[in-house]
């Protein structure tokens, strides 16, 4: 396999240590290796550009059934966001719900390496890895969702952690999933009656277990399993103006575990897309709304095993879809737009909407600020991790975008005097006004790429320039040393890579996607006791309650997950 | 002693059920029996074992008789006639799998076709409906074990879905519907007394043609306004009695079928139908399910959606993907002569579409991919009998709701046959070299 070496670049590797220096980083047989392993490498010239591993999204919706309801209801969403194919590129289209196509060349573009679709429908995992497969270059997961699943509530009503982590070892293997997603737990369910669980104490209706016996049991299941990636919960009452209570309540629980894993995982907790759960006060009225970003993270600063990500809202047009399906309904009724909803049997549910955040109204604005403060008053950048939720708070074209305002607060100021129409309510409502911090290459390194492979479970393989993991490098035509003057710079650099390497394979050369790569599937293969209580409590409602049968349940790794990557983890005991 | 293959998903209809048995020879060539099924569904797979069935492809002669020809030959003719047409019309789609529909769409795009798979005679209006006003749905899962009002409107599940009822929507016992139909109330609406009407608690036997009245009367009577005594010809009091049925179940569910989506108002019949389902959930949970009809249809509109963003009238001839349902449309694209080469594969146009584009069809150079001898290949230039999916060859498929489902293959299709999926990538190989593209 072909040998690389990228010389004179500004390197940031916060895994080494290295921040900004100059240091020739080498790929030899599609793995990372010292400078001097290399004999006869081709050389990449990176004067003047900064180099990084390759960005790691730990949680995006790029591949399922809420994603392409969203494509195939958004006919709008593909109107001048077309483009042709062109040498070895397929046609592509869409912006806030692109097709797979178009999704992994804009990963390319921005230097990804590896997404994780964030919630994955059990009964819907083929179409999920339907879409992975046909997703060109990028290392894919899936997360399937356990939080309002019929055997999960009726396990953790009577706290019984080994039955759960036994049903959910038992998913993973039948779904090709990754890992613990929890969903508004209990919402959903209750949302099967049209109705919610709004605080961690609701009582899911029939199934009598509450949101926080949810979290709680999944979290002990997934410590149980020493899962590589921590459970990872979108919590009640998203979105709703005074939720920063739910939102603490929600990570307290996390209090009581500490993590049990191999993989180098120090959390055991992923709340996601934080900004949607950090707000105070009554109503989205200026006179009530304000942000509460600071009392959130300021809680994750005091401990040391929480991470999140950030999900900062872009003010563009763009879908919102999640598997909270009550609050999609309730969405619908704000903004009187369409509504897609679909309800999974035993298992979960999911609602899509197009929205607006317009830069034109006080709370887009709100939002958009309590996203970023949510980057800027981190202490360890190493748990905070830039997304948009995308394409919820914003389309996944967009992270540059984010980035720009995470790294300057001229950009941000620019933001509040001359974009937002409310920015000085915003300031008075928000923290935005008080903060000047700006992250540093180093930190947005930590947050995009380092930092999200560790509470993956995945930083013996991505992340870091080391020695021995994965040949995955970006180099960015951005030069830390002249370029800091214009925050426009940041974006469009992070946006258009000019070398991406994946696997050893150069995928993206001087700023052109030349090689579709090798995408692999990541999966979590977790072994357990035989539990023959648990095995029959699936036959059983496979036979009475679901209407596919349990043979055809598993998603079959010879035909969608074409090129297997198996985590496989012992918990037998 | 028979061999018994399980877990066998019928390929025939939307519901795509998944609990048939077929009892196999000892040597496993020969299908001898179909348990579980649909008599549509069991003949679908005795039929495969026709011996009358035609196993290679054929040309049609100057004189109208069938000459026999290779697949190469057949490869080679229908990767002439999709390079050298300027928009060639790519047609069908619904009764083959993902993974042939997946193939299928990289033929079409390098050959900048004209993409259109059997919604665009059936559900295309649901769809242009869902892009309006979205769709509140659920998995079939989700209505066996909660609906306590079950509707079907404009659709004859006995006849077109014949295990919908028994296996998901009025028989079933479920988690919460422990008494099977006793738990629920079956409403059908439908201008004719169908078989399935004869089974409903209450048929709303309306006007012809007066659907969007009476969906209209009925959010009206939601909102407990005003009606007129009578609208689509059914009385006032039963629309009131109807729409308060709905409103006080703990769950309700619409299943709509070709009555609504091709009469007159078409998608805006499915609009309001929407409509009333929204209305409904700001009191209770409602979802609303389209009965699609070939097995796969549904997928081919997901397959389409994850690789260029719309469901059906697919216009890849710009080299992005283009969508003007009534203008890219199939029908309409024959009627005004604008394609210049039909390509069907798993479904039957001519059997379905209107006569004026039949003829059309048939003076065109065509190609018509099915196992069967069908009204199109009749007129086609070219018949290309493939293995049947479900039955010779798997893949997957998408049920009505969306749920997707790995057909199996239970016995050996005739030697020396090929399946849809081998087929096309060998189109797509010459497609490759003919543009210079390998």
């Amino acid at each position: 396999m072909t040998e690389y070496l990228i010389k004179n670049g500004f390197v940031y590797d916060p895994i080494q240590g290295i921040n900004g220096d100059k240091v020739d980083v080498a790929i030899k047989d599609g793995k990372m290796v010292d400078a001097g392993d290399v004999t006869k490498p081709t050389i990449i010239d990176a004067t003047g550009m900064t180099v990084m591993a390759a960005g790691v999204d730990v949680h995006a919706h790029v591949a399922g059934p809420k994603v392409n309801v969203g494509r195939n209801f958004r006919p709008e969403d593909k109107l001048f966001n077309a483009a042709a194919g062109s040498g070895l590129k397929r046609m592509e289209g869409g912006f806030s719900v692109p097709t797979v196509l178009r999704t992994a060349y804009l990963y390319a573009r921005m230097g990804f390496g590896f997404s994780m679709e964030a919630a994955m429908p059990p009964l819907y995992a083929r179409h999920t890895h339907e879409e992975i497969r046909d997703t060109p270059i990028i290392d894919q997961g899936a997360l399937p969702v356990f939080g309002n699943n019929w055997f999960v509530l009726e396990y953790l009503k009577e706290n019984e952690i080994e039955n759960t982590a036994a049903y959910i070892a038992w998913l993973l293997n039948q779904t090709k999933g990754f890992g613990v997603k929890c969903v508004n737990p209990g919402g959903t369910e209750s949302w099967g009656w049209g109705m919610n669980c709004e605080t961690v104490d609701d009582v899911v209706p029939y199934f009598d277990v509450t949101p926080r016996q949810i979290v709680s049991g999944l979290i002990a299941a997934n410590e149980y399993l020493g899962l590589p990636h921590c459970m990872h919960v979108h919590g009640n009452s998203l979105g709703e103006p005074g939720n920063y209570e739910i939102t603490l309540d929600t990570l307290k629980i996390a209090e009581d575990y500490s993590p049990q894993n191999d993989f180098g995982r120090e959390v055991v907790l992923h709340n996601t897309h934080l900004q949607f759960h950090c707000y105070g006060g009554e109503s989205y009225a200026s006179k009530s709304f304000e942000s509460k970003s600071k009392e959130v993270v300021e809680y994750i600063n005091s401990v040391d095993n929480i991470s999140y990500d950030l999900g900062v809202v872009t003010l563009d047009e763009t879908t919102t879809m999640t598997a909270d399906g009550p609050f999609e309904h309730h969405l619908s009724h704000m903004n009187n737009l369409k509504w897609a909803n679909t309800d999974v049997e035993l298992e979960t549910g999911s609602g899509i909407v197009p929205f607006i955040y317009n830069p034109k109204t006080f709370i887009a604005g709100a939002q958009w600020a309590v996203g970023l403060e949510c980057g800027l008053f981190i202490k360890d950048p190493m748990r905070a991790y830039i997304t948009t939720d995308a394409p919820n708070a914003g389309p996944l074209c967009r992270y540059p975008r984010v980035y720009k305002w995470l790294m300057s607060a001229k950009a941000r100021d620019d933001m509040l005097d001359n974009t937002l129409k409310y920015g000085d309510k915003i300031r008075e409502r928000c923290y935005i006004g008080e903060i000047d911090r700006e992250i540093s290459l180093y930190e947005l390194a930590m947050m995009t790429r380092a930092g999200p492979a560790k509470t993956l479970g995945l930083g013996h393989m991505f992340g870091s320039l080391k020695a021995g993991l994965e040949g995955d490098v970006a180099v960015y035509p951005y030069n830390p040393e002249t370029d800091t003057d214009d925050p426009e710079k940041i974006e469009y650099a992070f946006g258009n890579a000019a070398y991406l390497i994946k696997g050893g394979r150069m995928i993206v050369k001087e700023g052109e996607i030349v090689d579709m790569g090798n995408k692999r599937t990541f999966w979590v293969d977790a072994k357990v006791n035989e539990n023959p209580m648990v095995e029959r409590d699936i036959a059983e409602k496979f036979r009475r309650y679901y209407t596919v049968t349990q043979n055809n349940y598993t998603v079959e790794g010879h035909h969608f997950v074409p090129n297997p990557y198996v985590i496989e983890v012992d918990a037998t005991r | 002693m028979a061999k018994i293959v399980t877990d066998v998903v019928c390929p025939f209809c939307g519901t795509l059920c998944d609990d048939l048995e077929v009892a196999l020879s000892d040597d496993g060539e020969e299908i001898l029996e179909v348990y579980n099924a649909c008599t549509i569904g069991a003949t679908k797979f005795l039929h495969s074992q026709a011996k009358d069935r035609v196993t290679r492809p054929q040309m049609k002669q100057e004189d109208g008789s069938w000459k026999e020809v290779t697949y190469d030959e057949a490869v080679e003719y229908t990767a002439n006639l999709l390079v050298d047409a300027k928009k060639p019309l790519m047609y069908g789609w619904s009764s083959t799998s993902c993974t042939a529909q997946g193939t299928g769409s990289e033929i079409g795009e390098i050959v900048g076709a004209c993409m259109d798979n059997t919604a665009t005679v059936c559900h295309g209006s649901t769809l242009i409906a869902v892009q309006d006003v979205g769709v509140p749905s659920a998995t079939l899962g989700e209505i066996a074990n909660r609906a306590d009002r079950v509707v079907f409107w404009g659709c004859n599940p006995a006849h077109a879905h014949p295990r919908h009822m028994s296996r998901y929507s009025i028989f079933p016992r479920g988690f919460f519907t422990g008494k099977g139909s006793k738990s629920r109330k079956m409403f059908v609406v439908d201008p004719r007394n169908t078989d399935t009407a004869k089974m409903a608690d209450v048929h709303l036997q309306l006007e012809q043609g007066h659907d969007y009245e009476l969906l209209s009367a009925i959010r009206v009577a939601l909102r407990g306004e005003a009606l007129p005594d009578f609208v689509a010809g059914i009385p006032k009091e039963q629309i009131y009695e109807t729409a308060e049925t709905l409103r006080s179940g703990r769950f309700t569910v619409i299943f709509f079928g070709m009555g609504v989506t091709h009469s007159l108002g078409k998608n805006h019949n499915i609009d309001i139908a929407i409509a009333v389902t929204r209305d409904l959930n700001d009191y209770t949970k409602a979802a609303i399910v389209p009965m699609r009809g070939h097995y796969n249809v549904t997928g081919s509109g997901q397959v389409w959606g994850w690789q260029f963003g719309f469901p059906f009238c697919l216009d890849l001839t710009r080299g992005f993907a283009r969508y003007n349902p009534g203008d890219s449309s199939s029908n309409d694209l024959l009627i005004r002569d604008e394609v210049d080469a039909v390509f069907v594969l798993g479904s039957d146009p001519g059997a379905h579409f209107p006569v004026g584009s039949v003829k059309k069809i048939a003076q065109l150079p065509s190609v018509c991919i099915d196992p069967h001898i069908t009204p199109t290949s009749a007129v086609s230039k070219l018949h290309v009998p493939v293995a049947f999916v479900g039955v010779e060859v798997g893949g997957c498929a998408y049920r009505m709701d969306n749920v997707p489902i790995e057909t199996r293959k239970v016995v050996e299709p005739p030697e020396g046959m090929l399946t849809d999926e081998e087929f096309l990538q060998k189109v797509l190989t010459r497609v490759r070299e003919l543009k210079g593209a390998a």
